[in-house]
């Protein structure tokens, strides 16, 4: 009776999409923003990694795109429906095994360890990993590399300390771990408003993203894609709960690194399987050379004797404060072990046992991952040249589309077309992961904590938990679409930072503390969380990675002085420095005096990552809120957390509850 | 949450449990330590001594390059010895720990 009512939800969600879908002329002015902005890049959103290629966008555009991505359509939508067709599959058979909340939260704890591994490497690895990263390689050599071993390394914490104590002594949500001890509503309360902000944060990013990549490659308005997006996520997480969206990341993560693999392969293959030879291709290359020189070091005239080429291999191109990148490794290192949406698949295992399993699985294949993505990134600089992959999108994101179509054949070829909308389907069932397990954490969190165990008291029966939960996925799939249609021309890239920094400098102390320090209790919690959450949150309004129409308005005047006084010496200006001009003089126009979102001029704090600062601050404020308010029964306690944790004496089995 | 209800204080001070609890924590926080201070390593190498990540090992390919690389293999060993310490060791124990208690 109730799944029929969702079922005419969902139904009545996807005629609304259909009816948008019937006026893209509202969106059409769209597609020139895109090509044009320099604030976004196009695909730049799911890693704090990409922080940094919006600033690295945001130069004066020289010139307009020429080259553009064209995936046969035909052959891409088929791709696409086969995705939806096999996932909804998928859905009808997790739905009708979805009758208990350990269910829908933990698909009823009998996901194996190997499986998990591969849904939480499904989870993690986002269409901004596959398709920023290599960009970023594609255009700053081995800073882009750089970037990829963050992500790779976050791992160790997880599997160290995170993974099998969390299994031993939580259930199905951050809520469940922090409360074991302290006074569940309080704390329980603001673990969902955690988690809910940076699930939120991540998913709303993730949107932006997928409504943008959908709009370049296959013209499809931004508005149908991210309902689209929205609606088959909502359908995934209502109906199949964790067991659905534990399969969907399965499926991705297995078409992810199909795409990988074999577009790496490729590389090798046409560098002879010969690496050496393959880099020392890459640094005499004339065209890498060029625009290192040109685009990257702005020499007008090479300086004698310096190697441009070999400089494509040496760090300081992208990557310019060392400070920052401390910060942001901060970030991975801790962040991800605090991600709600990660911790939660923990609870899918049987075991300890198999936690660990599955994190060592998922990092072999996310390293993997990360280390052919380098191959890919360098392989797009020396067979299509940074030229091309810049002309094409600032930020680098279309490289890894642009190599496979050009492995495939070459644009217009059978395989050109067939192994890009390969790789535009690998990247359309990457976001459709990603945005299903943040809307599962986020559910979790409101629906288990806040509904069964704050408002009912824990007192609620299978039955009402499961509809609960079904109910608050479809409010918080709606309030993502939303939000992702209201925040189509924000900056989303400081989204992104701000969810691993509120999980990294609140979150993860707070886990930490609770599992292995006996003192630890609610004020603890309490005060670890808020102050965290707000420190990272502060800090991240008042960094560089925000809008600020000031510095945008002075970057243009520059632009405007420079070409005016060449004007003025009787230079005849190309067509493409008038248009320039003229842009330039527009924006000046448009954003002189403004103020970014928070009413600033200029970023006070100088660095875009604020882990460096804000984790310490976090850490503190949870050390101290438990050393003013100490607590004698979570003092008690602790010899029963620690016991769970260390031994998993006692363990929740999911099906059991 | 289980039917069975131990006695928490009581296994705390369980010899057995104690040496498992000691163990744990010294492979656990050791490693965690040593795996970060060198993954930490590569933004103060790189932005601080940017001159020793020039230094060209086999062809083109220099330290940087290959210190990457490096990290990775740290990331696999480290999960590699990890599960192979964790099966022998802490399993055994607290296999044998849960069989005294109950």
């Amino acid at each position: 009776m109730f799944v029929k009512t969702l079922s005419v939800i969902f139904f009545v969600l996807m005629l609304t999409a259909t009816v948008f879908a019937a006026e893209p002329s509202k969106s059409a002015p769209i597609a020139t923003v895109v090509s044009q902005s320099s604030q976004v890049p196009t695909v730049a959103t799911s890693a704090p990694a990409q922080t940094g290629a919006a600033s690295a966008v945001a130069k004066p555009a020289a010139s307009a795109p020429q080259v553009k991505v064209k995936p046969n359509r035909a052959i891409t939508i088929s791709m696409f429906l086969a995705i939806i067709g096999i996932t909804l599959c998928v859905v009808v058979w997790a739905a009708k095994q979805t009758t208990t909340a350990a269910d829908f939260y933990a698909a009823g704890g009998g996901i194996t360890g190997l499986q998990n591994g591969w849904a939480i490497a499904g989870d993690y690895m986002s269409a901004a990993s596959f398709l920023g990263m290599s960009g970023l390689i594609s255009l700053y050599g081995i800073d882009g590399f750089m970037y990829a071993v963050g992500p790779m390394f976050s791992f160790i914490a997880i599997l160290l300390v995170v993974a099998e104590p969390c299994r031993n002594a939580g259930k199905f949500t951050l809520g469940d771990i922090l409360s074991f001890r302290a006074s569940p509503k309080p704390v329980r309360a603001v673990a969902a408003i955690s988690t809910v902000t940076v699930s939120l944060f991540y998913l709303i990013a993730q949107m932006v993203g997928a409504g943008k990549l959908m709009q370049v490659l296959l013209d499809i308005p931004y508005r149908v894609s991210v309902i689209g997006v929205g609606i088959l996520m909502v359908g995934y997480v209502v109906f199949g709960g964790m067991k659905a969206t534990t399969w969907v990341q399965i499926i991705k993560a297995g078409l992810l690194m199909s795409g990988t693999v074999l577009l790496a392969l490729l590389v090798m293959q046409k560098a002879g399987f010969n690496p050496v030879g393959f880099f020392s291709d890459i640094v005499g290359n004339q065209l890498v050379q060029d625009h290192v020189r040109i685009n990257v070091m702005k020499d007008a005239l090479p300086k004698p004797g310096f190697d441009y080429g070999q400089r494509f291999m040496e760090p300081g191109l992208f990557l310019k404060n060392p400070l920052d990148q401390i910060s942001l490794g901060i970030a991975w290192a801790l962040g991800a072990a605090g991600l709600p949406h990660i911790l939660m698949r923990f609870f899918t295992v049987p075991s300890a046992k198999e936690a660990r399993k599955s994190i060592v699985i998922a990092l072999f294949i996310n390293s993997t991952f990360f280390f052919l993505i380098n191959l890919i990134g360098f392989g797009a600089a020396l067979y299509l040249s940074p030229q091309l992959i810049s002309s094409v999108d600032k930020g680098g994101n279309m490289a890894t589309l642009l190599l496979a179509q050009k492995l495939g054949g070459g644009a217009g070829s059978l395989g050109g077309d067939i192994f890009l909308a390969f790789i535009c389907a690998v990247a359309f069932a990457t976001i459709l992961a990603v945005v299903s397990g943040l809307v599962l954490a986020a559910s979790a969190a409101i629906a288990h904590d806040v509904y069964v165990n704050i408002i009912m008291d824990g007192k609620a029966d299978q039955h009402t938990q499961v509809k609960v939960a079904r109910i608050t996925s479809l409010f918080v799939g709606v309030a993502a679409i939303i939000m992702g249609l209201a925040a189509e021309k924000e900056n989303v890239v400081a989204l992104v930072a701000l969810a691993f920094a509120v999980a990294a400098s609140g979150n993860f102390p707070c886990v930490m503390l609770s599992l292995f320090w006996k003192k630890f209790n609610t004020a603890g919690v309490v005060s670890g969380l808020l102050v965290g959450t707000i420190t990272a949150l502060g800090l991240v309004v008042i960094s560089p990675v925000m809008t600020y129409p000031q510095k945008i308005a002075d970057d243009a005047k520059k632009i405007v002085m420079t070409l005016e006084k060449k004007q003025a010496e009787g230079v005849v200006l190309a067509e493409k420095d008038l248009k320039l001009l003229d842009k330039s003089k527009a924006d000046f126009a448009k954003n002189d005096g403004g103020t970014s979102m928070v009413g600033l001029k200029a970023p006070i704090f100088q660095l875009k990552n604020p882990g460096i600062v804000s984790v310490p601050i976090g850490l503190i404020a949870a050390i101290m809120g438990a050393l003013l308010f100490r607590d004698k029964r979570a003092e008690d306690m602790f010899d029963e957390i620690e016991v769970r944790q260390i031994t998993g004496l006692g363990i929740a089995k999911a099906s059991d509850h | 949450m289980t039917a069975k209800s131990y006695d928490w204080g009581t296994i705390a001070q369980h010899t057995k449990y104690l040496e498992l609890k000691r163990r744990k924590r010294v492979f656990l926080f050791g490693w965690w330590i040593a795996a970060s201070v060198y993954y930490f390593l590569l933004p103060i190498l790189s932005g601080y001594f940017p001159d020793l990540f020039k230094i060209k090992i086999i062809g083109v390919i220099n330290f940087g390059y290959v210190f990457i690389l490096s990290q990775f293999v740290v990331a696999f060993f480290v999960a590699i010895y990890y599960t192979k310490v964790a099966n022998r060791d802490f399993d055994r124990l607290t296999a044998e720990l849960v069989k005294e208690i109950q």
